[in-house]
């Protein structure tokens, strides 16, 4: 049913609904819900609207720039990028192996931003969903509301956040902006003042990670039915994966499973990802459509990012996590779990991961090692893969002789997931607007949806007054029948029947 | 070491256009070396103004958040900051008011007084540079924020 709701038969004749900006995801998103005269929902998109421009911004820079250059194309995860591209670098430059230590300090630099995006994530953006419901009052349904309610919580989230962004300086030289991930290695390792001191928290992210995976599953399992059926769809998986079928987040091969957890493909390189994954344009959005192409775009689109990756893999190397991902597993029943919700329990079960895996990597002589760096023969093409925190990144480059950039193919996590969001929204839409009365909280639900998947819709702009919420509603003519605007400041205006004044 | 009681907080992108107008009010702040060391100011400079920053407040009497404005008044504006007690996070980026209310419920203890430079810019398109009218205004935002903390460093509690 929910894939009949992407394009109307009669759009002409129906009311629009449109949700710009949408809250608490990056950029400029926009979903569209066009109603009959019944408010049966008839059409649902998500439309993304700032999605452009990178391919040509990287075009005709020298290659040695990329792992600096491309971090501006996203403030949410530079970090991802710029493992990314070092990685399409070291292939340019010849290079297949890292040293050791260059391999574990782009490691842990990985792992320090996975561990702060999703603390970011769950504490800021989605803990105020799950902790106060759908349904609550928009000015308490926040980061500060809870800090008023649940302080300690709201506290770790800070604190947690804070340590993995002084994993990045430590390993990338810098706050923001870092240097450390050059083609062919790395530019510093870690001293051993460096070492101790990520050390000396590191027992409490593990116990904070472990305690928040138990609320969470806690939260997900006390309304388990309501949960499971929240934004579910059926949807193939797509991630790296270790030689061993562990989960993996920086290097590996593409694995992909069917939504019963067949198994469609298996340790592929990823260098070759041309030949399984192929990009659809709609004519309707900015952004593509990837799918496996052994399947098509009908049935061959995939979901990325964690709820795909602890589906994927077979077991996590540290032993909290899998004893975590293993109460996950049993969750599905035999199947992958395909619950959007489900997202935030994968999401912090990789939390721990990460935890765990610093702990584990702060204790290697490795990461204090000096040879930091190797070359090879230059080569005219590179491709990098990362699971970034909202799943698979690639990035692919072409040189000229001068070494600059001919070609360049950048597939984001946000793309990868972009008709899984769409089916996820199309599937609230059908089950929990259908012929209701639109109300805010009722519209939080597809943008809850959304926010399961974390997108990053690419904009690092952040001026101030650019991040209102405005749901219009339009007459098949056009004209506004009604507005809702939420400004920065949590004011909402334009609920009432008729006009409402623009703000 | 203690912390400058003085810390100026910019954010943007380098690469998008009038976005980088924080980040280039620390490159110039930066360039004048010598005075902001005088007056001891911190300067940070990052993507987006996150949770995390609220620990950036501890331990300061003066804050100034800067960043572009994509409305408002040009060539600058510059007001004190309120806490925001009930606001919605639109993003994954915070507001500064929302940033002081961190800092107020999750570390506590004295407070700065927090400013907010709000520089007018115009155009935010990747790959683009500053616009002329966005430099224009940053000269301006910049004389009139050296200006400030030449006379914020004469109060008693930055001596």
């Amino acid at each position: 049913m929910t894939s009949s709701l992407e394009t109307a038969r009669h759009p002409e004749t129906l009311r629009r609904v449109c949700i710009e900006p949408l809250t608490r995801v990056e950029g400029h998103g926009k979903v569209t819900l066009l109603l009959d005269e019944d408010n049966h929902v008839q059409q649902a998109r998500l439309h993304i609207v700032e999605f452009r421009g990178f391919e040509r911004f990287i075009q005709g820079r020298p290659y040695w720039e990329l792992p600096v250059l491309v971090q501006r194309l996203c403030g949410i995860c530079p970090v991802s990028h710029h493992l990314a591209a070092a990685k399409a670098c070291d292939q340019l430059i010849g290079v297949d192996r890292l040293t050791p230590t260059a391999e574990k300090v782009r490691r842990l630099m990985h792992l320090g931003q996975t561990f702060q995006s999703h603390a970011l994530h769950f504490f800021h953006l989605s803990s105020p969903d799950l902790l106060f419901g759908f349904d609550d009052a928009v000015a308490h349904r926040n980061i500060v509301g809870v800090i008023q309610d649940h302080p300690e919580i709201a506290k770790r989230g800070v604190l947690m956040r804070k340590y993995g962004q002084e994993v990045i300086r430590v390993t990338a030289g810098k706050r923001v902006h870092g240097t450390g991930a050059i083609p062919g290695g790395v530019n510093k390792s870690l001293s051993l003042e460096e070492r101790d001191y990520l050390a000396a928290e590191i027992d409490t992210m593990v116990d904070w990670a472990e305690q928040s995976v138990q609320l969470m599953k806690r939260i997900f399992l006390t309304n388990r039915d309501y949960h499971y059926r929240f934004a579910a769809v059926d949807a193939n998986t797509l991630g790296l994966i270790g030689p061993d079928g562990a989960l993996e987040l920086y290097h590996g091969g593409l694995r992909a499973k069917d939504a019963q957890g067949g198994i469609l493909l298996d340790h592929h390189d990823y260098r070759d990802y041309e030949q399984v994954i192929r990009e659809e344009i709609k004519s309707w959005s900015y952004m593509k459509f990837p799918f496996l192409s052994q399947l098509g775009p009908e049935q061959g689109w995939y979901r990325v990012g964690p709820l795909a990756r602890v589906n994927n893999c077979d077991r996590i190397d540290t032993p909290l996590a899998e004893q975590e991902r293993q109460d996950f597993a049993a969750a599905g029943e035999g199947r992958p779990l395909q619950a959007a919700l489900a997202t935030h329990w994968a999401r912090l079960i990789e939390l721990l991961y990460c935890a765990e895996a610093i702990r584990e990597l702060l204790s290697d002589p490795d990461l204090l090692g000096s040879e930091l760096r190797l070359a090879g023969d230059m080569r005219g093409k590179g491709i990098g893969v990362v699971e970034a925190p909202r799943g698979t990144l690639f990035h692919h480059y072409e040189i000229d002789g001068d070494g600059l950039v001919t070609r360049a193919n950048l597939i984001v996590s946000t793309t990868n997931n972009n008709q899984a969001m769409n089916t996820a929204i199309r599937q609230v839409a059908a089950h929990y607007l259908d012929g209701r009365e639109l109300t805010e909280p009722l519209l939080n639900q597809i943008e809850v949806a959304i926010r399961a998947y974390d997108p990053c819709l690419s904009c690092a702009t952040h001026a101030v007054g650019r991040m209102p919420l405005e749901l219009d509603l339009l007459d098949a003519s056009g004209a506004l029948v009604d507005r809702i605007y939420r400004h920065p400041d949590g004011a909402v205006e334009g609920l009432s029947p008729g006009p409402a004044a623009a703000p | 070491m203690p912390r400058p009681r003085v810390l100026i907080l910019a954010w943007g992108n380098p690469s998008r256009g009038d976005d980088a107008l924080g980040p280039r009010l620390i490159e110039r702040l930066e360039g004048a070396g010598d005075v902001v060391a005088a007056l001891g100011v911190e300067l940070l400079t990052d993507f987006q103004l996150q949770i995390e920053h609220a620990l950036d407040l501890a331990e300061r009497d003066l804050v100034v958040f800067a960043d572009a404005a994509a409305s408002g008044a040009a060539p600058f504006a510059f007001d004190p900051v309120a806490s925001n007690p009930a606001l919605p996070i639109s993003t994954h980026a915070l507001s500064p008011g929302a940033v002081l209310r961190v800092y107020q419920r999750v570390l506590g203890g004295p407070e700065p007084r927090c400013y907010q430079l709000a520089i007018r810019g115009y155009d935010f398109e990747l790959g683009r540079d500053l616009s002329p009218a966005a430099s224009t205004n940053l000269d301006a935002a910049l004389a009139h924020l050296l200006d400030w903390l030449a006379r914020a460093h004469g109060e008693p509690c930055l001596q």
